[in-house]
Protein backbone atom coordinates (compact mmCIF):
# COMPACT_ATOMS: atom_id res chain seq x y z
CA UNK A 1 0.00 0.00 0.00
CA UNK A 2 2.89 2.09 0.29
CA UNK A 3 3.15 3.07 -2.62
CA UNK A 4 -0.87 3.47 -3.36
CA UNK A 5 -1.72 7.25 -4.57
CA UNK A 6 -5.46 7.80 -5.25
CA UNK A 7 -4.78 10.84 -7.40
CA UNK A 8 -3.45 7.72 -9.99
CA UNK A 9 -7.04 6.96 -10.32
CA UNK A 10 -8.13 9.85 -11.11
CA UNK A 11 -9.61 10.31 -14.80
CA UNK A 12 -8.71 13.93 -15.83
CA UNK A 13 -10.87 15.06 -18.45
CA UNK A 14 -8.66 17.09 -20.55
CA UNK A 15 -9.87 19.07 -23.14
CA UNK A 16 -7.74 21.93 -25.69
CA UNK A 17 -9.37 25.12 -26.34
CA UNK A 18 -8.40 28.42 -27.93
CA UNK A 19 -7.84 31.10 -25.91
CA UNK A 20 -6.68 34.74 -27.19
CA UNK A 21 -5.77 32.65 -30.62
CA UNK A 22 -3.77 29.92 -29.23
CA UNK A 23 -4.68 26.35 -28.53
CA UNK A 24 -3.94 25.87 -25.30
CA UNK A 25 -5.00 22.33 -22.92
CA UNK A 26 -7.32 23.06 -20.34
CA UNK A 27 -8.82 20.78 -17.49
CA UNK A 28 -12.67 20.38 -16.88
CA UNK A 29 -13.03 23.51 -14.98
CA UNK A 30 -10.59 25.56 -17.45
CA UNK A 31 -7.79 25.76 -15.50
CA UNK A 32 -4.81 25.49 -17.60
CA UNK A 33 -2.70 22.04 -17.41
CA UNK A 34 0.61 23.65 -18.77
CA UNK A 35 0.72 27.01 -17.23
CA UNK A 36 4.07 27.33 -19.90
CA UNK A 37 1.60 27.86 -22.44
CA UNK A 38 0.04 31.27 -20.60
CA UNK A 39 -0.12 35.03 -22.20
CA UNK A 40 -0.78 37.77 -21.12
CA UNK A 41 -3.39 37.86 -23.51
CA UNK A 42 -4.81 34.82 -22.19
CA UNK A 43 -5.44 36.40 -18.98
CA UNK A 44 -6.94 39.16 -20.25
CA UNK A 45 -9.71 37.16 -22.05
CA UNK A 46 -10.00 34.37 -19.27
CA UNK A 47 -10.37 37.25 -16.69
CA UNK A 48 -13.21 38.77 -19.17
CA UNK A 49 -14.75 35.52 -18.80
CA UNK A 50 -15.23 35.81 -15.39
CA UNK A 51 -16.30 39.51 -15.47
CA UNK A 52 -12.82 41.04 -14.97
CA UNK A 53 -11.45 43.68 -16.46
CA UNK A 54 -7.82 43.74 -16.08
CA UNK A 55 -5.74 46.39 -14.81
CA UNK A 56 -2.34 47.17 -13.76
CA UNK A 57 -2.75 46.11 -10.24
CA UNK A 58 -4.43 42.60 -11.12
CA UNK A 59 -1.55 42.15 -13.38
CA UNK A 60 0.93 42.80 -9.92
CA UNK A 61 -1.27 40.35 -8.32
CA UNK A 62 -1.16 37.69 -10.78
CA UNK A 63 3.01 38.22 -11.60
CA UNK A 64 3.21 37.22 -7.77
CA UNK A 65 0.60 34.40 -8.16
CA UNK A 66 2.37 32.76 -11.23
CA UNK A 67 6.30 33.75 -9.16
CA UNK A 68 5.07 31.67 -6.10
CA UNK A 69 3.40 28.59 -7.79
CA UNK A 70 5.75 28.28 -10.42
CA UNK A 71 8.61 27.88 -7.31
CA UNK A 72 6.31 25.22 -6.02
CA UNK A 73 4.89 27.32 -3.01
CA UNK A 74 1.46 26.94 -1.90
CA UNK A 75 -0.74 29.97 -2.06
CA UNK A 76 -3.59 31.29 0.77
CA UNK A 77 -5.51 34.58 0.47
CA UNK A 78 -3.36 35.26 4.16
CA UNK A 79 0.01 34.62 2.01
CA UNK A 80 -1.54 37.24 -0.55
CA UNK A 81 -1.91 40.07 2.14
CA UNK A 82 1.21 39.69 3.43
CA UNK A 83 3.04 39.72 0.22
CA UNK A 84 3.36 43.45 0.15
CA UNK A 85 1.68 43.30 -3.51
CA UNK A 86 -1.71 43.26 -2.35
CA UNK A 87 -3.88 43.57 0.90
CA UNK A 88 -6.55 40.98 1.52
CA UNK A 89 -9.51 43.43 1.20
CA UNK A 90 -8.23 44.87 -1.94
CA UNK A 91 -7.49 40.90 -3.29
CA UNK A 92 -11.16 40.11 -2.30
CA UNK A 93 -12.30 43.41 -4.52
CA UNK A 94 -9.22 43.02 -7.34
CA UNK A 95 -11.59 38.98 -7.85
CA UNK A 96 -14.76 39.27 -6.52
CA UNK A 97 -16.83 36.41 -5.51
CA UNK A 98 -13.92 33.65 -4.97
CA UNK A 99 -10.89 35.42 -5.76
CA UNK A 100 -8.43 33.02 -5.33
CA UNK A 101 -9.75 30.38 -7.46
CA UNK A 102 -10.47 33.43 -10.43
CA UNK A 103 -7.19 34.25 -9.79
CA UNK A 104 -5.25 31.15 -10.10
CA UNK A 105 -7.38 30.78 -13.59
CA UNK A 106 -6.75 34.04 -15.10
CA UNK A 107 -2.87 33.24 -13.60
CA UNK A 108 -2.74 30.14 -16.04
CA UNK A 109 -1.71 27.74 -12.81
CA UNK A 110 -3.67 25.21 -10.78
CA UNK A 111 -6.64 26.10 -8.53
CA UNK A 112 -5.26 25.53 -4.67
CA UNK A 113 -5.66 22.84 -2.90
CA UNK A 114 -5.62 24.54 0.63
CA UNK A 115 -8.73 25.35 2.40
CA UNK A 116 -7.63 28.46 4.14
CA UNK B 1 -29.50 14.90 -6.06
CA UNK B 2 -31.83 15.72 -9.09
CA UNK B 3 -30.03 18.67 -10.86
CA UNK B 4 -32.96 20.44 -11.32
CA UNK B 5 -33.43 21.20 -7.57
CA UNK B 6 -30.03 21.25 -7.15
CA UNK B 7 -29.72 25.01 -5.41
CA UNK B 8 -25.78 26.24 -4.34
CA UNK B 9 -25.45 27.66 -1.19
CA UNK B 10 -25.18 31.47 -1.62
CA UNK B 11 -25.13 32.52 2.63
CA UNK B 12 -24.28 30.42 5.52
CA UNK B 13 -24.56 31.30 9.25
CA UNK B 14 -22.06 30.03 11.28
CA UNK B 15 -22.84 29.92 15.25
CA UNK B 16 -19.87 29.46 17.27
CA UNK B 17 -21.41 28.51 20.94
CA UNK B 18 -17.76 26.96 22.48
CA UNK B 19 -14.78 29.58 23.65
CA UNK B 20 -12.44 26.49 23.27
CA UNK B 21 -9.80 26.73 20.51
CA UNK B 22 -10.50 23.92 18.28
CA UNK B 23 -13.90 24.64 18.57
CA UNK B 24 -13.57 28.25 17.65
CA UNK B 25 -11.25 27.64 14.67
CA UNK B 26 -13.75 24.93 14.02
CA UNK B 27 -16.42 27.68 13.13
CA UNK B 28 -13.16 30.51 11.58
CA UNK B 29 -12.27 28.01 9.18
CA UNK B 30 -15.93 27.21 8.51
CA UNK B 31 -16.52 30.64 7.98
CA UNK B 32 -13.58 31.68 6.02
CA UNK B 33 -13.79 28.70 3.73
CA UNK B 34 -17.07 30.47 2.61
CA UNK B 35 -16.09 33.83 1.76
CA UNK B 36 -13.07 32.73 0.17
CA UNK B 37 -15.86 30.74 -1.97
CA UNK B 38 -17.81 33.73 -2.58
CA UNK B 39 -20.72 32.70 -0.19
CA UNK B 40 -22.14 35.22 1.95
CA UNK B 41 -21.34 34.96 5.33
CA UNK B 42 -22.30 35.94 8.41
CA UNK B 43 -20.95 34.69 12.61
CA UNK B 44 -22.65 34.92 15.09
CA UNK B 45 -20.57 34.02 18.57
CA UNK B 46 -22.51 33.28 21.93
CA UNK B 47 -22.01 32.09 25.21
CA UNK B 48 -18.27 30.97 25.58
CA UNK B 49 -18.26 31.61 21.97
CA UNK B 50 -17.78 34.95 22.98
CA UNK B 51 -13.98 34.61 23.50
CA UNK B 52 -13.19 34.03 20.67
CA UNK B 53 -14.49 38.12 20.01
CA UNK B 54 -13.27 39.41 23.22
CA UNK B 55 -10.45 41.43 23.08
CA UNK B 56 -8.72 40.24 26.42
CA UNK B 57 -9.23 36.31 26.01
CA UNK B 58 -8.94 36.07 21.83
CA UNK B 59 -5.34 35.37 21.87
CA UNK B 60 -5.45 32.77 24.81
CA UNK B 61 -7.87 30.41 23.84
CA UNK B 62 -7.40 26.70 25.10
CA UNK B 63 -7.82 23.02 24.64
CA UNK B 64 -9.24 21.30 27.09
CA UNK B 65 -6.44 18.47 28.38
CA UNK B 66 -8.98 17.33 30.77
CA UNK B 67 -12.10 15.23 29.87
CA UNK B 68 -10.90 15.22 26.32
CA UNK B 69 -10.62 11.51 25.29
CA UNK B 70 -8.64 12.51 21.64
CA UNK B 71 -6.19 14.25 23.37
CA UNK B 72 -3.03 12.33 22.38
CA UNK B 73 0.89 12.99 23.34
CA UNK B 74 3.06 13.94 20.83
CA UNK B 75 4.03 10.49 19.87
CA UNK B 76 0.58 9.38 19.83
CA UNK B 77 0.13 7.80 23.02
CA UNK B 78 -3.06 8.32 24.68
CA UNK B 79 -3.16 11.64 27.32
CA UNK B 80 -3.53 10.58 30.81
CA UNK B 81 -6.24 12.84 32.26
CA UNK B 82 -4.58 13.76 35.20
CA UNK B 83 -1.46 14.68 33.45
CA UNK B 84 -4.26 17.43 32.25
CA UNK B 85 -4.83 18.94 35.71
CA UNK B 86 -1.17 20.07 36.34
CA UNK B 87 -0.32 23.74 35.96
CA UNK B 88 0.85 24.54 32.66
CA UNK B 89 -0.26 21.41 30.77
CA UNK B 90 -2.95 23.24 29.25
CA UNK B 91 -1.13 26.36 28.20
CA UNK B 92 1.56 24.31 26.79
CA UNK B 93 -0.37 22.07 24.86
CA UNK B 94 -2.65 25.04 23.55
CA UNK B 95 1.23 26.51 22.66
CA UNK B 96 1.54 23.33 20.62
CA UNK B 97 -1.21 23.70 19.14
CA UNK B 98 -0.84 26.98 18.27
CA UNK B 99 2.58 26.95 16.67
CA UNK B 100 1.39 23.53 14.56
CA UNK B 101 -1.56 25.54 13.13
CA UNK B 102 0.98 28.48 12.06
CA UNK B 103 3.17 25.93 10.38
CA UNK B 104 0.20 25.48 8.34
CA UNK B 105 -0.68 28.97 7.26
CA UNK B 106 -3.69 28.81 9.88
CA UNK B 107 -3.57 32.83 11.27
CA UNK B 108 -4.40 33.26 14.33
CA UNK B 109 -8.07 34.38 15.85
CA UNK B 110 -7.37 38.00 15.38
CA UNK B 111 -6.17 37.92 12.53
CA UNK B 112 -8.55 35.59 11.39
CA UNK B 113 -11.85 37.83 11.91
CA UNK B 114 -9.84 40.37 9.83
CA UNK B 115 -9.79 37.98 7.22
CA UNK B 116 -13.04 37.25 6.96
CA UNK B 117 -13.80 40.97 7.37
CA UNK B 118 -11.63 41.71 4.45
CA UNK B 119 -13.94 39.86 2.69
CA UNK B 120 -16.65 40.68 3.24
CA UNK B 121 -18.11 38.42 5.93
CA UNK B 122 -20.02 40.27 8.85
CA UNK B 123 -18.99 39.40 12.78
CA UNK B 124 -21.96 39.80 15.47
CA UNK B 125 -22.20 39.25 19.06
CA UNK B 126 -25.08 37.70 20.81
CA UNK B 127 -26.84 40.15 23.32
CA UNK B 128 -28.24 37.88 25.95
CA UNK B 129 -24.76 36.32 26.18
CA UNK B 130 -23.02 39.70 26.14
CA UNK B 131 -25.33 40.33 29.22
CA UNK B 132 -24.67 37.52 30.71
CA UNK B 133 -21.04 38.19 30.72
CA UNK B 134 -21.22 41.94 31.45
CA UNK B 135 -19.55 42.83 27.57
CA UNK B 136 -20.15 45.94 25.85
CA UNK B 137 -19.41 47.03 22.42
CA UNK B 138 -16.01 48.22 23.63
CA UNK B 139 -15.14 44.42 24.73
CA UNK B 140 -15.31 43.40 21.69
CA UNK B 141 -12.82 43.46 19.14
CA UNK B 142 -12.76 46.14 16.06
CA UNK B 143 -14.42 43.19 13.61
CA UNK B 144 -17.66 42.79 15.22
CA UNK B 145 -19.87 44.87 13.87
CA UNK B 146 -22.34 44.78 15.81
CA UNK B 147 -24.65 42.93 19.23
CA UNK B 148 -27.52 41.60 17.96
CA UNK B 149 -30.48 39.48 19.21
CA UNK B 150 -31.53 35.88 18.22
CA UNK B 151 -34.61 37.78 16.34
CA UNK B 152 -32.32 39.92 14.22
CA UNK B 153 -30.05 36.80 13.39
CA UNK B 154 -32.89 34.69 11.88
CA UNK B 155 -33.84 38.10 10.01
CA UNK B 156 -30.56 37.88 8.26
CA UNK B 157 -31.07 34.00 7.16
CA UNK B 158 -33.71 34.71 4.86
CA UNK B 159 -33.53 33.84 1.11
CA UNK B 160 -33.31 30.33 -0.51
CA UNK B 161 -30.22 28.92 0.10
CA UNK B 162 -29.27 29.78 3.13
CA UNK B 163 -28.03 27.70 5.88
CA UNK B 164 -27.36 27.81 9.42
CA UNK B 165 -24.74 25.71 10.80
CA UNK B 166 -24.17 25.76 14.71
CA UNK B 167 -20.64 24.94 16.04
Amino acid sequence: MKHFNINHLKIYNMATRTIAGVNVDVNEEGYLTDASQWTKEMAREIAKEEGIELTGKHMEVIDYIRTKVLSGEGLTIRGIGKSGVVDAKTFYQLFPGAPLKKATKISGVPKPVSCI
Amino acid sequence: MDKQNDYPLKKIMMICSKGTLEDVYAALVMGNGAVMEGIETKMFFTFFGLDAITKKTMNHLHTATVGNPAMRMPGGLPFPTLLGVLPGVEAGVSKMMKAGMEKLDIPPVEEFLELIEAGGGEIYACKLAADMFKLKKEDFHKTVKDIITVGDLYAMCGGLGTQIVFT
